[in-house]
């Protein structure tokens, strides 16, 4: 319960330039358990930079992230991955789902890196709407379908943290909201923080809090 | 347990994606292994069957006395006696014979006799001694008593008790067949008799052809060879069983050598197979390798995966290799014999061994060239960031890693620095090694020589634009030139092999062509029914061959095997006359020749053939010791001439020199010259008037001609189809490249169809990239090709056989070859093609890989 009282993420004054261009600017940042944050922003304003650094697969130029308390920026390529193995799931906009997996396949990969029991997948498929189709293959699936599968397998592994990079920006308005409302709900039963990176208002209207990311930082918005 | 699951998930799905390029590389290995373990087992088989039969012959023997020249004077046998360090000494007369009446049946109708004293031969060689029938036990000392192996007996077709006739020169024997011996090796055919009989019946009276001795325990062997080799003067040799073995490697080492490197190059384009598939397979799958990492799959355990992934196949393609590998040997021996038709190995009949130490061997040459083939796109998947990779798009920044413009450059410099050292242990070493470096050289330099030549085309086309679909294409090729370097890759080492080998093989056959005109400029020629017959014909025989109405010229011939090297194989010493002013008129000389006036007054000229300056170093003007007659000789090299027809070295000296020197008055063959006016059957006929005619083998220019050919062509069979397999090997590699290729654009084709293009035109830009593609890489490649046909024709080859030969381009040939390469890959651009294109195009867009 302890682990409740540390933030799930905290950015200390992060910065990062990209072949002299300044993409992010001393930023800070906190984002507690069960926390549900959507970032706006331009394109090109570093949203999805913010993303990367956040899980590692970038470094930033100066500042510390903290994960679960752990300081990512200390951390070896190694210990990153394990980091971002336990502590992570994953939305994308363009599903990425493994072609020649099952869909339970598909779910369980965050549970066997985990060396965790696999009995979870079968339940998350069902949770996400899939009940049955455990073995089917990605491309016997609509895009709402496959966004349902990456939801599941985000969730599976019971992560402290969710990045989603524009989770509905292949989908139709209708699929869309329903992926939103699936991500929402899943993410509150599942008791992890999250943090939405998109352009549309209308997904963002679904997180508690919704940021907005400019070359000055972040700051919060009501719309 | 979790980690395995997901690593088996991973596999299967992976080999469910792929399955037809999958097997193209397990074929790829399979054959590479296949081909490397049968001749492995068809050599050793060979080898080891050829060893054991000469060591029967030596038996128990510690030390064998042999001279330089075919025979010696038998006092040496009680002279040896003396010593106290001989405890047993067995005095042996061992000669070849013709077997007149097989003639027409048998493909080579000789007979290893070997003479030797029943009792003295007990404590050496008991093997070798006759098993009489009961009550006939004195047999083994009559004189026309003959003990035949079992494998002889089945090849002539006799038993016991039947007569045979033998011929050495123009002299026939007819001899009982006595009974079997107490033991030979299979498929060993000789036959043995008493030394004595042996001597008379075959014109050979008091003369010995080795002593086998056995030596008291205890003896320093070193010391009494060197005391023995003192007393027995320059013209003997002691050996020992070491020397047997080395001279027997010796005899097939280099072709065996070549072939071995043949087959190495299946597995090598087998392992370049893998390198591309898993290359474009990599390619194919960064987004899911991305994703992996992303979801916290370390780099270590995604190259484990991948490597475990190429292992496998590896395994697999090994292990059915080995399985094939044994049947082709099978089918090897029986088809083509142990020597696979080079003519090395006669009168064996060798059984197959599986070797599980060698198949061990072959079996890590195959695992181990899947996973270098393997490693490097593995390793580049594994270390792109994974951000990027999921972000569409950056596909052709794939292999930037894997260009090595330094690594071309250095591989062709040290290529041009290889073919200039010497061999190692007699072997082209560093030719190999340099056609190896050539070959990486090339395939690295591919996409900085893509990105070049198209990149120029693309300008052009630039200047008078002709529609959408060509400048996509050369703005693909000249952009994502690694990736079009792939595809190339097979073409290129396909193409240039291809290229080198029948540039090699013409030049040789071309050479031997214009050799064997020079060499065979009479009009027939005879001889006795063997090469180089003990005994010959004698001078009466020979006044009988010369007044032969109609002949305007005859040269007659002795030749003789002599051995200068206990390690070596025996050098063929030719008496003939030789016009000692202008040798050329009579040899096919080389440019390294003494000039008549500069031959030292008193000295003997002889002319070596270019093997003897390889391998004993007997350069031109350099004084020679040779033991010809009773005495050893000093000779004048004066000339080097070249030599198709062996391999191990051969001399030549004036017919009267010879026997001056050696008073050695019969000839093994003879070159007639007919008159104008004369018809040659005419005078065939009358040879065959001569008494002896059924000793005689009579062969016109032309016949010789065309088996000479023959045998040439039969010895590059397997030559043939060890090349023909590795450009298949290539040619399915470059299919199943462009099938890989076109199906990791499945999405690229999806787009173009939503901007406007046909189908029709997707196709066309399709083939015409392949087109181009394998245009160019035919280019690459010929140059390539042309390249390493020099390193055969003036490294390897003289290394490897001791011979140069000219070079000879069959531009034709090649022609033809350049139109297949391009039809095959054309062929499977249409198909991949059709494949690609048959996705739904609206699902492609939205695939996300």
């Amino acid at each position: 319960m302890l682990t409740h009282h540390i933030p799930v993420l905290e950015l200390r004054a992060v910065s990062k330039t990209y072949a002299s261009r300044k993409v992010l600017s001393n930023l800070s940042f906190t984002l507690a358990a069960g926390e549900y944050v959507a970032i706006m922003g331009d394109s090109g304003v570093g949203k999805s930079t913010l993303l990367n650094l956040i899980a590692g697969l970038d470094t930033q130029d100066s500042g510390d992230i903290l994960v679960n308390g752990h300081i990512l920026s200390a951390s070896d390529e190694t210990a990153a991955t394990g980091l971002r193995r336990k502590y992570f799931g994953f939305i994308f906009q363009a599903f990425h789902v493994l072609p020649h997996l099952t869909l339970l396949q598909n779910v369980s990969l965050p549970l066997l890196l985990n060396d965790m029991p696999l009995d979870r997948a079968a339940a998350m498929l069902t949770a996400v709407g899939l009940k049955g189709r455990d073995d089917a293959f990605p491309y016997q699936l609509s895009g709402g379908e496959l966004q349902r599968v990456a939801i599941a397998r985000a969730l599976v592994h019971r992560p402290r943290l969710i990045l989603a990079d524009e989770p509905t920006g292949n989908l139709d308005p209708e699929t869309a909201q329903e992926i939103l409302r699936l991500i929402q709900t899943e993410i509150k039963e599942n008791d992890a923080a999250a943090i939405l990176v998109t352009h549309s208002r209308a997904a963002a209207a679904t997180a508690d809090k919704r940021l907005m990311l400019t070359t000055d930082g972040l700051t919060e918005t009501r719309s | 347990m979790n980690r395995q699951l997901l690593s088996r998930w991973l596999l299967l799905g992976e080999w469910r994606a792929r399955r037809l390029q999958l097997l193209v590389a397990i074929i790829a290995i399979m054959l590479g292994v296949a081909l490397g373990f049968s001749i492995h087992l068809v050599n050793t088989a060979a080898v080891n069957e050829f060893s054991a039969a000469s060591k029967s012959l030596t038996g128990l023997s510690d030390l064998t006395v042999v001279a330089a020249q075919p025979t010696f004077d038998e006092r040496r046998f009680s002279e040896i006696m003396q010593y106290p360090e001989v405890t047993q000494a067995s005095p042996i007369l061992e000669m070849t014979v013709g077997v007149p009446a097989n003639q027409e049946t048998l493909r080579s109708p000789e007979l290893k006799i070997i003479g030797l004293d029943v009792f003295r031969a007990a404590a050496i060689t008991p093997d070798l001694l006759g098993l009489a029938e009961d009550g006939r036990q004195f047999d083994t000392l009559a004189e026309d008593a003959l003990f035949l192996s079992p494998a002889a007996m089945e090849w002539l077709a006799i038993q016991q008790g039947d007569k045979l006739t033998l011929a050495l020169g123009a002299k026939l024997v007819t001899l009982r067949v006595a009974g079997g011996l107490v033991r030979a090796s299979a498929g060993q055919r000789i036959g043995v008799m008493d030394i004595g009989a042996a001597q008379w019946h075959f014109d050979h009276v008091g003369l010995l052809s080795r002593i086998e001795l056995k030596l008291h325990s205890g003896v320093n062997l070193e010391t009494f060879k060197t005391k023995l080799a003192k007393q027995l003067g320059e013209g003997f040799l002691l050996m020992e069983g070491a020397h047997q073995d080395a001279r027997i490697r010796n005899l097939s080492r280099a072709y065996r050598v070549n072939l071995n490197i043949l087959a190495l190059v299946a597995l090598f384009t087998g392992a370049f197979l893998v390198f591309s598939s898993q290359v474009l397979a990599a390619v194919r799958r960064r987004p899911q390798i991305a994703l992996l990492r992303v979801l916290g799959m370390s780099r270590q355990q995604l190259l484990y995966q991948l490597l475990l992934e190429g292992g496998l196949l590896g395994t697999i393609g090994a292990l059915l290799g080995l399985m094939l590998g044994y049947l082709l040997a099978a089918a090897g021996l029986y088809f083509y014999g142990a020597d696979l038709g080079a003519g090395f190995f006669t009168g064996m009949a060798p059984s197959l061994h599986f070797s599980s130490m060698a198949a061990l061997l072959y079996f890590l040459a195959g695992v181990g060239v899947t996973l270098l083939g393997s490693f490097l796109p593995a390793w580049e998947a594994t270390r792109t960031q994974p951000a990027l990779v999921l972000k569409s798009g950056s596909e052709h920044e794939t292999l930037t890693v894997l260009r090595f413009p330094w690594l071309a450059g250095g591989c062709l410099l040290l290529a041009a620095v290889f073919v200039q050292l010497p061999s190692v242990d007699e072997l082209p070493v560093f030719g190999y090694l340099a056609v190896a470096l050539l070959l990486i050289g090339g395939l690295a330099l591919l996409p900085w020589l893509a990105s070049v030549f198209f990149g120029r085309l693309l300008k052009l086309h630039n200047r008078h634009p002709k529609g959408a679909v060509h400048t996509l294409v050369l703005a693909r090729l000249s952009n994502a030139s690694g990736l079009a370097a792939i595809a190339l890759g097979g073409v290129l080492a396909s193409f240039s092999l291809m290229v080198a080998m029948a540039i090699m093989v013409m030049s040789f056959r071309v050479s031997v062509e214009n050799w064997l005109t020079y060499v065979l400029p009479a009009d027939i020629y005879v001889r006795t029914v063997i090469r180089q017959d003990a005994r010959g014909f004698t001078q009466d025989e020979q006044q009988l061959l010369t007044s032969i109405a109609g002949i305007e010229r005859i040269d007659l011939m002795r030749s003789q095997q002599i051995l200068l090297d206990p390690d070596r194989p025996m050098v063929t010493l030719i008496a003939r006359p030789i016009d000692t002013q202008q040798p050329a008129n009579t040899l096919p000389m080389t440019d390294a020749a003494l000039s008549p006036d500069a031959l030292p007054a008193g000295t003997v000229p002889i002319w070596v053939s270019e093997a003897m300056v390889d391998l004993y170093q007997f350069t031109v003007g350099r004084k020679i010791k040779l033991p010809l007659g009773n005495h050893a000789q000093t000779f004048v090299v004066a000339g080097v001439w070249r030599d198709y027809g062996r391999q191990f070295g051969a001399i030549q000296i004036q017919l009267a020199d010879y026997r001056k020197l050696t008073g050695d008055m019969h000839i093994g063959d003879a070159a007639i010259w007919i008159k104008n006016s004369e018809d040659i059957n005419e005078i065939i006929r009358n040879l065959h008037t001569l008494p002896f005619e059924g000793n005689l083998k009579i062969s016109p220019r032309n016949e010789i001609r065309e088996t000479s050919l023959a045998l040439f062509d039969r010895s590059f069979t397997v030559t043939y189809l060890l090349e023909l397999i590795a450009v298949g090997v290539g040619l399915l590699g470059v299919a199943a490249s462009f099938s890989a290729q076109a199906l990791t654009r499945i999405k690229e084709f999806g787009m173009l169809s939503h901007i406007g293009f046909t189908q029709r035109q997707i196709r066309h830009m399709l083939m015409t990239e392949g087109g181009l593609l394998t245009g160019f890489g035919i280019m690459i490649g010929f140059v390539l090709g042309v390249a390493i046909s020099l390193i055969l024709v003036f490294v390897i080859n003289p290394q490897s056989f001791r011979w140069t030969m000219q070079l000879h381009l069959p531009l034709s040939w090649l022609a033809i070859m350049a139109f297949a390469m391009l039809s095959a890959s054309m062929l499977s651009v249409y198909q991949a093609s059709k494949q690609a294109i048959s996705h739904n195009v609206v699902r492609a867009v939205k695939e996300d890989w």
